[in-house]
This record gives C-alpha cells, sequence and structure tokens, in this order.
C-alpha cells in the first residue's frame, strides 16, 4: 500500500463510517457477551485483499478512538510488510499514535501470535483470522456446524485430536489448537502456535477475533477460562525449544528459525521482535546476540 | 409388556401424495421388526418419523428413555433427540458413506461416539474400538485404515460397530446388506443376527429383501402406499399371507 | 390336569388373491385335546390338512376360526388370538417344532444352531453347548461335521440337526412334522429312543409319520383328518 495521506481525505475516521462501525461494534458486544461464540457481521470491502486482515482491520477500526495507541504485529514482528501497512493504514486514516511497545499500546491487532510481555486490563488484543470454524475440516455443512455449536457437541473435535494420535503417536496440531472457552464454546484460536494458547486463559486483556472474508468476529472477555483441548493421557502440552534465543537468551519465549547464510547456517530467535530488543536493552545476551547499540544502529 | 418404541396414529403427508398413513405398532425391548414393501410404499418415511428426523403431520412417537420415563420424541428438544440419537440409537444406512466419516480412521469412526459423549482417553477409546473391530469381524490391523480402503461388507461392519459402541437400546437399519454381493450378504446377515441376539437389541429393519426380512425378524409390517396392509409374526406372513399384496410379494420371490 | 393342547372348532382355508379370489377351505371342526406324555399323531391321505393343522398350532399359519389353547401350567394362551410376541414366547418356553426339512442359516455350524436352540429356550451357553453335542451324538451325525454349516450336508444329515435343534430346548409340547422321513433305520431308532425318553419326562408330541412301524411306535392315539374335511362346494 503506498497510499499517501491525501487518498484518505474525505474519509470518515479509521476509514469506516459510523453507521458501519456501530454495526461491527453491535457483532463485538454479542461476541462478548457469548464468549467463544462466532458472531455473524457484514464484512465490508476494505482497501486491502482478504488475506491481509480484513477482518482484524475492520474489528480494530470499530473499536479505534482517537487517543488510543496502536501496535500492530506479523508473526511477532512489527516490521512485516504485512504489519507496517496495516499500522500506516490507521496512522493515515485515524491519525493515532503508533508504537511497536507492548506496554504502551492499548490495541494491538496481531497476526498468528501472543506478544510474550504479558497483557494488562487496559488493553485489547485483535487476532486476524483466516478461517472461523474449528470444526471446518470435518464437517464442511455449516448448517451442521452451527448445529453442533448449539448443542455443544464436539465429540467431532476430539475424532481431530485422535487421528492425529493414531497417526503421529502424539497431537501434531501445533497451531489454531482449538481451544474451549468458558466451559461451552469450542474456538480456533486462529493460527497462533499453541505455545501461546495458555496466554489466552484468564487474560486480563480483552481479546477480540475477526474474519473478514468469513465475515464473523468473536471474542474472549478479560478472565475468561480458555483450555486447550486433549485427552487425560495425552494431555495438552505448549512447545517447548531446546536452546534458548540466540540474540537475547530467552529461554521462555517462542522462538523462529531464522536462516544466517546461504550455506545452511541458521539461529533461533524469538519470533516477538519487541520482546526480544527489551531484553536486549535490559542487558540479556544469547550465545549469538550483540550489546545493543552495535545492533541497533 | 413394556413396550421401548409405541408409534401412535402415524401419518405424514407431501402434499396430496400419502408418506404414510395410521401406522400403529409397539416395538418391544429386543425386538426385531422388519418393515416390507415396495419402493416409494413408505418404508423410508416410516423410519424417518418413528427415529424423530421427520415431524409427522399427525400421531406420535413415544419412547421410553432410558431412565424410564417415556416420551413423545416431538416433546424432546433437538439436543435430547440428538444425544438419544447418538447413545442409545444406532443407524445403520444402506449406502455406508450415509454412516460412516469417509475421512476418518476406522478406530476414529468407532471411538466418535463415545469422545461425543465425554470419553476422554485416547488409551481406553482405542482399546474399545479394537474391540468392536474384532467383534465386528475387521482386522484390527485395519484401525488406522481409512474406510475409503474398505470394501462394501467392510464399509458395513463398521458402520455397525461405530453405531454399537454405546451400547444403544434400539438400531434403525434402511436396507443395510442392500447392493452387496450374495456371499458378503449371507456373512453380514450373520453378524447381525448373532449381535442383535447377544446384545438384545431392538430393530426396526427397512427392507425390501423378504428372506433377510425372514432371517433377522420377529415381525414384519407390510407397507402399500402409505398403509400398513399387513402385520404379524414374520414366518406367519411369509408363509401364509393374507392381503393379496403380500401374497403378490411373497410369490414373487422364490423361496424366501 | 389340563390338556397341554386343546384345540376346538378350527378351521383353517386359504383365500388365493392371485388365483381369482379362490377360497380353498382345507380343515373344518378340528376338535381334540393332547395331554401331557402323551404322543398324538394326524393321520389320512396327503393333502388332508394335517401339516397345515400343525402350522396352525405353531402360529405359523393363521387359523380362519377356532381356539387353540396351549397350557404351560400357568396362564393359558390362545394362538388363533396370541400377538406375535405371546407366540414367540410360546415357542421360546413352551412349544417346539421340527419341521420335513431343515431351513439353513448361511455360516452357522451344525453344533451352535442346536446349541442357540437350547439357549434361546433358557440354557446357559455351557449347558446349551453340551446338549447340542449329546443331541448330535445321539443321532449318529459324525463329530467332523459338528463344526460345519449345514448347507453341504446329505438331506439326511441335515435332517438329524434340525431334530437335535428340536429336541434341544426344554419344550412340554413338540410338534413333529415328518421328522423321520429322510431318515435310514438306524437313525429312525434314534429317533425312536428320543421321543420315548421325553414322554417319559412328560413331554407331550403331535406329529404325523408317514412310516407306519414309527407311527406303531410311538403313537398313544391316532386322529385320522378326514373327520375333519369341509363340506366341498364342488365335488371332484
Ligand atoms: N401356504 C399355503 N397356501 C395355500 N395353500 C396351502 C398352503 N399350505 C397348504 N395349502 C393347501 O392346503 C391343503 C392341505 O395341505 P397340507 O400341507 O396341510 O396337507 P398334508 O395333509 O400335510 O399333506 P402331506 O401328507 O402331503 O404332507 C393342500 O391343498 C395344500 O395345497
Ligand atoms: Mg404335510
Ligand atoms: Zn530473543
Amino acid at each position: 500500500m503506498s497510499r499517501t495521506a491525501e487518498n484518505y481525505r474525505g474519509y470518515n475516521f479509521a476509514y469506516l463510517d459510523e453507521q458501519t462501525k456501530r454495526m461491527i461494534r453491535r457483532a463485538i458486544l454479542k461476541a462478548i457477551a457469548i464468549p467463544g461464540y462466532q458472531v455473524p457481521f457484514a464484512s465490508r470491502e476494505m482497501p486491502m485483499p482478504y488475506g491481509w486482515g480484513t477482518g482484524g482491520v475492520q474489528v480494530t477500526a470499530a473499536i479505534l478512538g482517537p487517543s488510543d495507541v496502536l501496535k500492530v504485529i506479523d508473526q511477532g514482528a512489527d516490521d512485516t510488510t504485512n504489519a507496517v501497512s496495516i499500522r500506516q493504514f490507521f496512522e493515515k486514516t485515524a491519525g493515532v499514535e503508533t508504537t511497536t511497545e507492548t506496554g504502551k499500546a492499548s490495541v494491538i491487532q496481531t497476526r498468528h501470535r501472543i506478544p510474550e510481555a504479558k497483557l494488562q486490563a487496559n488493553q485489547v488484543l485483535v487476532y486476524q483470522v483466516p478461517i472461523p470454524e474449528p470444526l471446518r475440516f470435518l464437517e464442511p455443512r455449516e448448517t451442521e456446524t452451527r448445529t453442533l455449536h448449539a448443542l455443544a457437541e464436539y465429540g467431532l473435535m476430539h475424532v481431530r485430536l485422535y487421528e492425529d494420535i493414531a497417526q503421529h503417536g502424539h497431537i501434531a496440531k501445533t497451531y489454531a489448537y482449538p481451544v474451549l472457552v468458558a466451559d461451552r464454546y469450542v474456538m480456533d484460536p486462529s493460527p497462533i502456535p499453541k505455545f501461546d494458547n495458555p496466554k489466552m486463559h484468564e487474560s486480563a486483556a480483552l481479546q477480540l477475533f475477526g474474519a473478514g472474508r468469513e465475515k464473523r468476529i468473536y471474542a474472549v472477555p478479560p478472565h475468561t477460562k480458555v483450555v486447550s483441548l486433549d485427552f487425560e493421557d495425552h494431555p495438552f502440552e505448549a512447545t517447548k525449544f531446546e536452546q534458548p534465543c540466540a540474540l537475547c537468551g530467552a529461554k521462555d519465549s517462542y522462538l523462529d528459525e531464522v536462516i544466517t547464510d546461504d550455506r545452511g547456517g541458521r539461529m533461533f530467535v524469538c519470533s516477538d521482535t519487541h520482546h526480544c530488543e527489551t531484553r536486549r536493552c535490559e542487558g540479556h545476551l544469547g550465545p549469538l546476540g550483540m550489546p545493543v547499540t552495535e545492533a541497533a544502529e | 409388556m413394556n413396550p421401548l418404541l409405541v408409534a401412535e396414529g402415524l401419518s405424514k403427508f407431501y402434499g396430496a401424495r400419502i408418506g404414510c398413513r395410521d401406522v400403529r405398532f409397539a416395538l418391544e425391548p429386543g425386538e426385531v421388526l422388519a418393515i416390507v414393501g415396495e419402493s416409494g410404499s413408505g418404508k423410508t418415511t416410516l423410519l424417518n418419523l418413528l427415529s424423530g428426523q421427520l415431524a409427522p403431520d399427525s400421531g406420535a412417537v413415544r419412547y421410553r428413555l432410558r431412565d424410564g420415563r417415556t416420551k413423545n420424541l416431538l416433546d424432546l428438544s433437538e439436543a435430547e433427540r440428538r444425544l438419544l440419537a447418538r447413545t442409545d440409537w444406532g443407524f445403520v444406512h444402506q449406502d455406508a458413506r450415509n454412516g460412516l466419516r469417509m475421512g476418518v480412521s476406522a478406530g476414529g469412526n468407532i471411538g466418535e461416539r463415545l469422545m461425543g459423549v465425554g470419553d476422554r482417553h485416547y488409551g481406553r477409546i482405542r482399546e474399545n474400538a479394537m474391540a468392536w473391530l474384532g467383534r465386528v469381524e475387521i482386522d484390527t490391523g485395519r484401525i488406522d485404515d481409512k474406510p475409503t480402503q474398505f470394501s462394501g461388507g467392510m464399509r458395513q461392519r463398521l458402520q455397525i460397530a461405530r453405531n454399537l459402541v454405546t451400547h444403544p437400546r434400539l438400531v434403525f437399519m434402511d436396507e443395510p446388506t442392500g447392493g452387496l454381493d450374495v456371499s458378503v450378504q449371507a456373512r453380514l446377515l450373520d453378524l447381525i443376527r448373532g449381535l442383535v441376539a447377544d446384545l438384545g437389541l431392538a430393530v426396526v429393519l427397512v427392507t425390501h429383501d423378504l428372506a433377510v426380512a425372514r432371517l433377522l425378524s420377529h415381525r414384519i409390517l407390510v407397507m402399500k402406499d402409505g398403509h400398513v396392509i399387513e402385520a404379524g409374526l414374520t414366518d406367519r406372513v411369509l408363509d401364509d399371507p393374507q392381503e393379496a399384496y403380500t401374497q403378490l410379494l411373497v410369490s414373487s420371490v422364490l423361496a424366501a | 390336569m389340563n390338556p397341554v393342547l386343546q384345540v376346538s372348532g378350527l378351521s383353517k382355508a386359504f383365500h388365493l388373491h392371485l388365483h381369482g379370489g379362490t377360497r380353498l377351505p382345507v380343515v373344518e371342526g378340528v376338535d381334540f385335546v393332547v395331554h401331557q406324555g402323551e404322543c398324538v399323531v394326524l393321520g389320512g391321505p396327503s393333502g388332508a390338512g394335517k401339516s397345515s393343522i400343525l402350522k396352525a398350532i405353531y402360529g405359523n399359519y393363521l387359523a380362519s376360526s377356532g381356539a387353540i389353547i396351549l397350557d404351560d401350567g400357568e396362564a393359558p394362551v390362545d394362538v388363533v388370538t396370541a400377538s406375535p410376541g405371546a407366540i414367540i414366547a410360546l415357542r421360546r418356553h413352551m412349544m417346539g417344532y421340527v419341521s420335513q426339512f431343515l431351513r439353513v442359516i448361511p455360516r452357522v455350524p451344525a453344533i451352535e444352531i442346536v446349541a442357540e436352540a437350547a439357549r434361546a429356550s433358557g440354557f446357559s451357553p455351557d449347558e446349551a453347548g453340551g446338549r447340542a453335542g449329546r443331541l448330535l451324538a445321539h443321532l449318529n451325525l459324525p463329530e467332523r461335521l459338528w463344526n460345519l454349516p449345514p448347507a453341504t450336508f446329505s438331506g439326511g444329515e441335515q435332517q438329524r440337526v434340525n431334530i437335535a435343534r428340536g429336541f434341544a430346548g426344554d419344550h412340554r409340547f413338540l410338534i413333529l412334522d415328518e421328522p423321520t422321513a429322510s431318515l435310514d433305520a438306524a437313525n429312525r431308532e434314534a429317533v425312536i429312543a428320543l421321543i420315548a425318553e421325553r414322554k417319559a419326562v412328560g413331554t407331550a408330541f403331535l406329529g404325523i409319520f408317514h412310516d407306519a412301524e414309527v407311527r406303531e411306535r410311538v403313537a398313544d392315539r391316532t386322529i385320522d383328518v378326514t373327520r375333519f374335511s369341509p363340506v366341498r362346494e364342488i365335488a371332484a
């Protein structure tokens, strides 16, 4: 997106008109009232293609106020094309302050990650969701999946996990790992790594999920029980990493594999770039890390 | 007598056409009732009415629940009816594709009902699935294979296992041996006969195959144009049919 | 003591709807009783209606009128008006039937066919298995055949499985429709012995035996069913 601020002149605050925002807010309120339940909404065309987070963008646009501070991450990073363009979009259409600092943001829009820093009560995490229906792969009929949710018939969800164990000896699903919200609705947490699942449980922040193409919004209100599905004899386990972050030495953050040269060199580093930077500023150093003054030139 | 299921004057019309009219009978626990008649005579309509998948225009189906209460199926909530359908009932379809998840392994197919009623122990679910595969004479080594890799006869047997794993008291069968080779049919019938007797299952069996009805059922309802035109003990109806239509049905097959 | 079976005013006619609605009367005014421990034999020429009477008593044919009272010592049941469920219960606990031919059940081994009949009338699986073995042995069925399905057996072998099945239960009333027709002399003897043994413990029999010698030896009384011939509308 290379539009200038001028392109957006004449648009309403945060791009969407107030009518549309009201409609989306109503859907959000309903979603908060029924944790984990997918609320249909009239998804609008946005000046970006589906798959670029139009669901999340619409939710953000509907909740954003002039005094909000916005952070946008994509797979944990603030600096990918996707994150940058969404951030710029709101800078231009809403003029809100943006940040990369997790603690400073009041609204964080994310694709595929939850920040490592514990979220606070005054924060809202907005997820971009490609496929909101956790039962979709097993039951293609929309009428039937709706009934299954309505009646809390979730045996099928475990069939999926059963198949995993039968095939791989363990539950092989590592992202978009299904959860049960508030003991009632089974929910797809969007393609976040299962590593992040425990962070959703009893989070102080409000979590909103927007699926643009599929026209669904759902929510996990603050301090809500979120349990990852599993079997008694194959309990849920968050991914663990054998080595610490190569840059900041963190042992408890989610790591991405990064190729360092064209001879097959690689290293594992925090996927949450802000978290990694913060730690390095605080003086933590990993095996391949350099002091932050040099790294940040 | 304490019937499991009672049909009270069941009628269903499709516009001016009669789906079925004024059907009444009582099914005892452990009893196998065959519904026979030519295609279009209302057999499947009746089956759908009995299993609550279709609402009658008049009449009622009363079912005695496991807790002893007898309820009109229409008075059950959707959730109650579906719970009943996947615990206390079974459905064996002519086309296994309607009764199985073709993309899920044999073990997953059998385990689904167990997981549906809250079993969360993988090892136990698998053990149970193994036992049922053995019981329906499918090599337990095939537990992780998908039904797409199974023969028609195996699919039917898997369908049966998938249904019986929750120990239902009533099983609805719609042409369970239709479309199978004669020798495969014989083996399947034999298996069904054995399971029905061992488990004391009540069965409502829709078939146009009188030999199947004779082998499996205690009692027969003969349907024509949506009406039950003759009913009685299976061997009595087949050996001494009273109605012209039944005599025609019986005489049209070689030694049912 | 009440008779085990009391037939009164029984008539049977067939309506042949597919043949211009012809009414074919077979028997009328059938009256007789069978007591505990006796063997009553129905006699008469072919087509006289002997088998039809047996089948009506067993509930296999629907009587056109009359009463067929079976008394198990507790609650007498009229087969003519009984529900299918009541007839199934009677067949399980009270009356057995040995037909002229075995109706083969595919794939089920001979011994299992017999044992199943024993279980159905209330014997435990172990008892049923033992009983089945003793009966087949008594009827001289070679042991190598016991675990095979009878589909490929000879007529006489099949018939012995059939007889064993009929005697496997603990019925106090047994109906026999020419059970010895396809048997050789030695096996006929075995059946005669079996009947005598059961009569001695009080079992009542109603049967048809074409073989005069067998009939002589097992029958306490013979009833000629031509007595019950309907008055034919058209003289032959
Ligand atoms: N199911 C039936 N439908 C029509 N007619 C029948 C049926 N069963 C018997 N009949 C007729 O009833 C009459 C009596 O037959 P049944 O078999 O009772 O004679 P039977 O005395 O046992 O003769 P047999 O000594 O030859 O066995 C015959 O005319 C027979 O054709
Ligand atoms: Mg005869
Ligand atoms: Zn790091």
